[in-house]
């Protein structure tokens, strides 16, 4: 029997980590990763913190080194894209001509950000999105550079607030254009947008909701003059855009996969066609706790599912239902969350009694624990996540008072005798 | 220049060299078995756990709060266990044995 081949499309977190993964579950066969982007897979998240703002290379930020890929005899095809995929055939087609026949494909293909369609945008100067090393690059260059420092950043999420929060820090005039009346609306309660827009406010950084841009101009010294729809207008040197992503599908439409708010997969990763398997942003997938059918940006997601693929492939059977969790880091401040807060229906905020801001959100439906927030708070992370994967019933009085000492056993509901 | 060592679940002894950051960056550079690093060192995620050789706990000192906040419920911490994301490489570092924990 010939050698088993298994191609990647997509080298970031989820392609890189399935890689490795299978290597790890003893898979025998070939196993080929592409990715357009040139830089040796790297970590996403600090790119809009630690990395934009620190004098570092891009290879201090690998996932994994060079050597590693050639220890464990995995082929890495960077700057090069994947433009067909031949279903009957099963091979791929690269943007160089060349083709790849696969035993098994793995869609780790991402998402990309969202360039919206305001008016002027496409001919604005010093336009960024902030997704890949190159994005930062060119951010970094821009700043070494400009006399005029003054940053737009449209979009109050959490790319935007940490872009915000590190383009601060390295001296620049930043004003955040969000378009909800709140920041972080679509993620988090408003006690945290709050919290996060007095942050930033304390930091001298304007963020400004409400604010739907409708325009943009650019005058011949490549100004930009960023004019919302209330009448408000803001002068920027360079714009950042942080409005979300949208998912790469056009490969899996291809193949004609089942795709709806990204591509759809089962509990294993698979895609609607056995040997194809979809892993990391693109995937629509379903959370059995939460019951429900949903897509996540996330490192944790990328990861998992790597892993549940990889497992797959070699039989050994074990299916996605991680509670999903994230962070976010912006000035000194460590946001951790779990959980899914949809559908909350009561929140409890616990304040710890010490001098530096240490606090954690609760979200419950019911008796049933959803989510934490926990802001310079590892411990009511861990404390949260425990009581949501064993789905274990907190007593909300004893959560509430500070004094009860922080340790699982403490916020226990006594059973009723 | 620091020399470290670290033993893997199954016994494989690795001794690399590193001169600057974090213990885990120097463990995912030489492809050490258990160290993932996922979060890219922020103390996120708890993925690069080791324990500190008994007699070694002089150069390494003791876990951060945030460390023993986000190891407190992993049954498989005790009091050498440190998040190494959170170590740096310095000389002090030099001769150190570390145990990974997955």
């Amino acid at each position: 029997m010939s050698e088993k081949v298994c191609v990647i499309i997509g080298a970031s977190h989820a392609g890189v980590n399935f890689a490795f993964s299978l290597r790890k579950e003893g898979f025998e066969g070939k196993i080929i990763m592409y990715d357009k982007d040139p830089v040796l897979p790297y970590h996403r998240p600090p790119l809009s913190k630690a990395y934009l703002t620190a004098d570092t290379s891009i290879e201090d930020n690998c996932l994994k080194s060079k050597d590693s890929y050639l220890d464990e005899n995995i082929t890495l095809n960077l700057g090069v894209e994947v433009i067909d995929i031949h279903k009957e055939s099963q091979k791929i087609i690269l943007n160089n001509g060349e083709e790849q026949h696969y035993n098994y494909l793995i869609l780790a293909t991402g998402a990309r950000p969202i360039i919206p369609p305001i008016s002027g945008l496409k001919e604005a100067k010093h336009v960024y999105p902030l997704r890949t090393a190159g994005d930062v690059s060119n951010i970094k260059k821009w700043i070494s550079t400009a006399d005029s420092k003054r940053v737009v950043v449209i979009g109050g999420g959490y790319i935007g607030l940490e872009t915000a929060a590190s383009l601060k820090k390295m001296g620049t005039h930043v004003v955040v254009l969000e378009r909800e009346e709140r920041i972080l609306a679509r993620v988090t309660a408003p006690v945290m947008s709050e919290f996060f827009q007095k942050l930033h406010t304390d930091k001298d950084v304007d963020i400004l909701t409400s604010k739907n841009v409708e325009s943009i101009n650019t005058d011949e010294e490549g100004v930009n003059t960023v004019q919302c729809s209330d009448g408000s207008s803001y002068a920027a040197d360079m714009i950042i855009v942080g409005v979300g992503v949208n998912v790469n599908v056009s490969l899996a439409k291809k193949l004609n996969l089942e795709i709806e708010n990204g591509i759809k997969v089962n509990e294993y990763t698979q895609t609607s066609l056995q040997n194809v398997y979809a892993i990391g942003d693109n995937t629509y997938h379903y959370n059995p706790h939460y019951k429900n059918w949903i897509r996540l940006e996330s490192v944790q997601n990328a990861v998992d599912q790597a892993k549940v693929t990889a497992a797959h492939i070699v039989g050994n059977e074990k299916i996605y239902d991680t509670i999903p969790w994230f962070w976010s880091d912006q000035y000194d401040v460590k946001l951790q969350m779990v959980g899914l807060s949809q559908g909350y229906e009561e929140l409890i905020v616990r304040k710890e009694e010490t001098e530096s801001i240490k606090f954690s959100v609760w979200y419950f439906k019911g008796d049933e624990l959803l989510a934490v927030d926990a802001i310079n708070n590892a411990k009511a992370y861990v404390i949260g996540t425990k009581f949501i994967k064993e789905n274990k019933v907190i007593d909300k009085d004893k959560l509430k008072d500070v004094t009860t000492i922080f340790k699982p056993a403490n916020l226990m509901m006594k059973e009723e005798v | 220049m620091a020399k470290i060592t670290f033993v893997t679940k199954d016994n494989q002894e690795i001794t690399v060299e590193g001169t600057s950051g974090s213990v885990m960056e120097l463990a995912v550079k030489n492809n050490v078995k258990g160290i993932d690093g996922d979060c890219g060192g922020v103390c996120s995620c708890a993925t690069c756990h080791v324990q500190v050789d008994a007699a070694h706990t002089d150069k390494t000192g003791v876990a951060s709060e945030i460390e023993q906040d986000m190891l407190e419920l992993d049954d498989d911490a005790n009091e050498y266990s440190r998040l190494c994301c959170q170590l740096q490489v310095t000389e002090a570092m030099d001769g150190v044995v570390l145990n990974v924990v997955k």
